[in-house]
């Protein structure tokens, strides 16, 4: 008996990291997922993006726990792309329930197309898979959880001075907005939404040699984006799906608008 | 193997409420339990408090999970007498990995002397969690192998409330205290791997929520009765917090520290 058993999960950036560890976890719990990844080259993002076999070996991990997968290679910034994608999974699997906002990016690029690029990815993506979800959880009348991503840089002003990574505090702090009037909005209709503040974790976006060139280049931002208070420097995947499960599941049942860190005390610390 | 196997939790105020259902439920997630509980009437407090009774029956439901107990009364507002139990029980379950510094009064409505009132509030619902963590962070850290410090505040330590009534601000205030305790204890126990959170539950279904005095301080304040959860619920039940703290002092909150976490059907955000 699985916390989500009967259930329906839509994840946006499900090829890897954390979208395909929420993914495997909500899985593992019973529910089957639509999981969508733009799995596609961004101009100004300095490290590889997930490919399509990224996505499928999500599907294939759904599916070893005997739930089912439908995939779709769908940027969320495509409001028309995900607006299918949804309705395709809808009429799928039957009904929807939990919603992952989680796709984003984070050049801590100079190049000057990233702020527009890092924006339209992680705030409008997000404003973009919600408004798509709403309409068919709010027609079905049974409640359900919506989870967007945010992090540390969303509550707090860390990332640095460059353009990238202006833009991914800034649209980090904006999908806080943007949870709290849908927290506000959708609570008649029992549809709780949170975001979470993860601090770093082991995936390619923060993982990657892009990165490591960007600190040593700007040793003053090591500070920033290290730094947590518990002895631990980077976090895993599967530490964000726990906070994930537990604000989804019927354990978070009354837990809505709220910003759940999940950052080995890195905020407190600022 | 359960997730809490070997582990030993000690919670104030566990005699009924909120924190019997702690520790019933962590006992049920495999740890030994010290249960301490006041167990008497303070003059100010105009509903009934708990008795011996009510501790012997949280001890019975523990020991029914096939877990040791240590019951015993103790008053939080009673540093060396805490220090002298805290002792006792180590000394019969030999560690303390997990404290819920649960127990608090609300003398809402209260004839007694306001000045009292005051300051039986923060005696009980402040002091009384500095007591507790003082008595028991040594333990934890002598032990080693960190923890973990859950401390109960309130909806009304996030967000100021009043309505002309000595016993709500003077709750208000000391709930706010707490996060103030919280946040420093988190920064300094980081570095020992103990973590330190608060949570906020909106009202709860408890004889300190749910009695005559209750009754009568919302007949008198009825913009108290309007500031209601954004969720269609009007109450939650014990066992709804216990999902929270069991999220934090488990694995499954391993990285989170520094938290105010809200259990608030949306109270707070409106």
């Amino acid at each position: 008996m699985g916390k989500l058993d009967g259930k329906v999960a839509f994840i946006s950036g499900a090829a890897r990291g954390q979208g395909r560890s929420h993914a495997l976890r909500l899985a593992e719990e019973g529910a089957n997922v639509i999981s969508i990844d733009a799995c596609a080259k961004i101009a100004s993002i300095p490290y590889e993006m997930p490919g399509l076999e990224d996505l499928e070996q999500t599907a294939a991990g759904v599916r070893a726990f005997g739930r089912e997968c439908m995939t779709r290679q769908v940027d969320v910034r495509d409001e028309e792309g995900v607006i299918a994608a949804v309705a395709d999974g809808v009429r799928r699997f039957g009904r929807l329930d939990v919603v992952l906002a989680n796709a984003g990016v984070a050049p801590c690029s100079t190049d000057h197309d990233a702020w527009a690029e890092v924006i339209d990815i992680n705030l409008t993506g997000v404003f973009n898979t919600v408004e798509a979800v709403i309409p068919h959880m709010v027609a079905a009348g049974n409640g359900g959880a919506i989870v967007i991503t945010s992090s540390t840089a969303g509550i707090n002003g860390v990332g640095g001075a460059t353009r990238g990574g202006l833009a991914y505090t800034a649209s980090k702090h904006g999908v806080v907005g943007l949870m709290r009037s849908y927290a506000n909005i959708l609570s008649r209709h029992s549809i709780r939404v949170n975001s979470i503040h993860p601090t770093g974790v082991r995936t390619p976006m923060v993982m990657n040699d892009a990165m490591a060139a960007f600190l040593e280049q700007f040793p003053e931002m090591q500070d920033q984006v290290s730094g947590n208070a518990l002895p631990v420097d980077v976090i895993e995947p599967s530490d964000i799906s726990s906070a994930v499960l537990w604000l989804v599941s019927d354990e978070g049942r009354y837990v809505t608008g709220i910003t759940l860190p999940v950052d080995a005390g890195f905020s407190n610390k600022r | 193997m359960t997730a809490l196997e070997g582990q030993v939790a000690l919670i104030t105020g566990a005699a009924r409420g909120q924190g019997r259902s702690h520790a019933v439920r962590l006992a049920g997630l495999g740890a030994d339990i010290v249960a301490l509980d006041l167990c008497a009437q303070i003059d100010s407090v105009p509903y009934g408090m708990s008795t011996p009774d009510d501790l012997e029956e949280t001890a019975r439901q523990v020991r029914h999970l096939g877990r040791r107990v240590v019951a015993a009364q103790a008053d939080v507002r009673d540093a060396n007498g805490l220090a002298k139990v805290v002792a006792e029980a180590l000394g019969r379950l030999g560690r303390l990995d997990i404290v819920i510094a649960n127990a608090g009064i609300a003398p809402v409505a209260t004839t007694a002397d306001p000045q009292q009132v005051w300051q039986d509030v923060i005696d009980v619902n402040l002091t009384g969690v500095w007591n507790t963590v003082r008595a028991c962070a040594e333990p934890i850290i002598a032990g080693g192998r960190g923890g973990a410090i859950v401390i109960t505040s309130s909806t009304a330590g996030l967000k100021g409330a009043y309505y002309g009534d000595v016993g709500v601000v003077a709750y208000s205030a000391a709930k706010h205290g707490l996060v103030g305790l919280m946040r420093g204890f988190a920064r300094d126990f980081a570095r020992h791997s103990i973590r330190v959170n608060t949570i906020h539950p909106t009202a709860v279904n408890t004889p300190m929520v749910v009695n005559e005095s209750w009754g009568k301080f919302l007949q008198a304040a009825p913009e108290a009765m309007a500031a209601g959860n954004a969720l269609p619920v009007e109450m939650l039940e014990p066992s709804d917090i216990s999902d929270a703290v069991a999220f934090l002092v488990t694995d499954s909150g391993r990285w989170v520290t520094g938290v105010t976490l809200p259990i608030d059907a949306g109270f707070t955000m409106l």
